[in-house]
């Protein structure tokens, strides 16, 4: 299974990076080098074995479901590179 | 002699005393960074008037006979990934070059009620992915030893700092190795605690479920100090594990006798510098004549840990890093089209080559069509690994191997060879996907580097890792060794 540019272009666009031509290039075969290395795991047979998301016997933590103070707003917008009225401001998301 | 090479205790005493004022450790630390900063460039933000000013309140308490924290007055370097409030927080990451955090992470209120003093953040691989800090986006951190080397990453600076006697302790971060293998390459003691022993909340996540926050420092004694001060459950972190902190510092009795010592083959095989080969032999033979035994054993999936690890890390990396969008913090594109426009060219900006390629890497491994092929299989040879472990810990003690197959390598040397670079990490990757601790000693030089002993332990057992460590410095003389600046 080898990827192409427009494998890679594919990918860009999920995670919302935007590639140069030379970074394109450049991916691709590193990406191609990392997945053809990666290939080495289907020759272990894994068909009986149970995934492990992290080591611990812990699921589904939840907290008792009671209100707590929030951060200050004031404080929260202290990082926001655009706010307006105590919100964050963005670019509008309906035309 | 420096200050920092006193015992935590003897530091204690010289306080009560009145031999000694926090003001003059903290003195201390600002005046050797300005003596060796220009040459190691282990700090991206100086807290010089804060821990001054902290250090005058400490100092008042002192003449008060307050009760002391734990690590009262203690300098200390904070890599740049663990949230502090109001001193800026970067990752080593242009994204969050303007980031001033509005709160602390768990270990430093932590350290703020263990009393000890922070001295500045420390650089790092940006967003902690890399072995060398060249990733940093500011400038590459180097190592004391010899400044064209690479201090080790991802913690580099971290190790370097202690290292070069610029603070007391540090923390770092480890998901695949990058407390350990900065503290082999620098010289000092660097400690992965079991994960979920320390909290992860305030540290800008990675991978989730191999994070882990732990301690760099000139000792085994002091790890265990500053492990007690950040260890323990918190509601904050939904992997936290509620069990109970033993006194690590009792552990340190200087008493290996019967310990059983499992030596994995894969971790002294090709590969392995002959010289980094010979020093783990040799540390075993000081345990020999300790009264432990060690035997040969198999870690088998251990060729497929580093496989596995880049796939699981990336993935959990493009979803964990998808939170910087430029909306609430960090930069933000001029002028974009729209608001995805608005992501994609903030994020574009704001990241790094290395950043870039494990989101790429990680985002093909979650796409659609590929997840079962790639990350369910990485997690199912995950417990393949951990299973490896939990047969050997059946039999044996404690794991002993090399921290890395060599020493450090120089700057520059691996830089364009992602998959090289990720072969440094094979003695310590499997460790991490196991979620058990493991801590870097010195045991040897090679051409005047340092060369790190790892001694592995069972979950939650750092206190047989701490005894092990310790009673190997008690019978050597490495952790003495200090690099000439």
């Amino acid at each position: 299974m080898s990827i192409t540019i427009k494998d890679v272009e594919h990918v860009a666009n999920l995670a919302r990076l935007e590639l140069s031509d030379e970074e394109k290039g450049q991916f691709t075969e590193q990406l191609n080098a990392i997945l053809k290395y990666a290939e080495k795991l289907n020759s272990l047979d894994t068909e009986n074995v149970e995934p492990t998301s992290h080591v611990l016997p812990i699921t589904n933590v939840t907290r008792e479901d009671i209100t707590h103070e929030s951060l200050p707003i004031e404080k929260v917008l202290l990082n926001a590179p655009d706010e307006e009225d105590g919100q964050i401001k963005v670019p509008a998301v309906l035309e | 002699m420096s200050l920092f090479d006193l015992r935590l205790q003897d530091v204690h005493n010289k306080l009560s005393h009145k031999e000694l004022s926090v003001t003059e450790l903290v003195d201390e630390s600002f005046a050797r960074i300005k003596a060796t900063e220009a040459s190691i460039q282990a700090f991206l933000t100086l807290n010089e008037e804060g821990a001054r000013q902290h250090a005058a309140e400490l100092d008042k308490q002192l003449q008060a006979g307050a009760e002391r924290g734990l690590l009262f007055g203690l300098p200390a370097g904070i890599k740049d990934n663990i949230v502090t409030e109001g001193l800026r927080t970067t990752c080593a990451s242009q994204f969050l070059d303007n980031y001033n955090p509005i709160y602390d992470g768990t270990v430093v209120s932590k350290l703020k009620s263990a009393q000890s003093v922070t001295i500045g953040k420390l650089n790092m691989d940006e967003f902690a992915m890399g072995g060398s800090n060249e990733n940093s986006s500011y400038y590459p951190t180097r190592n004391p030893w010899n400044t064209e080397y690479v201090p080790g990453g991802s913690s580099g600076a971290s190790a370097a700092s202690v290292a070069a006697g610029q603070v007391y302790f540090s923390l770092g971060s480890d998901t695949g190795g990058s407390i350990r293998q900065p503290a082999a390459y620098c010289g000092i003691v660097g400690l992965k605690p079991t994960y979920g022993l320390v909290s992860r909340f305030g540290l800008v996540a990675f991978a989730s479920s191999l994070d882990q926050i732990g301690p760099l420092t000139k000792n085994v004694e002091d790890s265990a100090f500053v492990l007690q001060a950040i260890a323990g459950y918190d509601a904050k972190d939904s992997t936290s594990a509620n069990v109970s902190i033993p006194d690590y510092t009792s552990a340190l009795t200087g008493d290996v006798k019967g310990l059983r010592i499992a030596v994995p083959k894969e971790y002294l095989g090709e590969g392995v510098d002959p010289k980094v080969k010979e020093a783990v032999l040799n540390a075993l033979k000081v345990y020999e004549s300790l009264g432990a035994t060690w035997e040969e054993v198999s870690l088998p999936h251990t060729e497929y840990a580093i496989a596995a690890y880049y796939l699981l890390a990336s993935s959990e990396a493009s979803s964990n890093l998808a939170r910087f969008d430029g909306v609430r913090y960090g930069v933000r594109a001029d002028n974009p089209a729209n608001l995805i426009d608005l992501y994609r060219k903030s994020r574009s900006e704001g990241f790094g080559p290395e950043v870039k390629r494990r989101i790429m890497l990680g985002t093909y491994a979650l796409s659609s069509g590929y997840y079962d092929a790639y990350y369910l299989k990485a997690q199912k040879v995950r417990t393949l690994i951990k299973q490896d472990f939990d047969q050997v810990f059946e039999k044996y003690d404690v794991i002993i191997g090399p921290t890395a197959p060599t020493a450090a390598f120089k700057l520059g040397e691996q830089v364009g060879d992602p998959l090289t670079m990720y072969l440094n990490d094979i003695c310590t990757i499997p460790v991490s996907l196991a979620g058990v601790p493991a801590i870097s000693i010195p045991c040897g030089q090679a051409e005047g580097l340092p060369i790190g002993l790892q001694i592995i332990g069972k979950a939650f057992d750092e206190s047989t890792v701490l005894r092990t460590a310790h009673a190997f410095e008690q019978n050597t003389e490495f952790h003495k060794l200090r690099p000439q600046l």
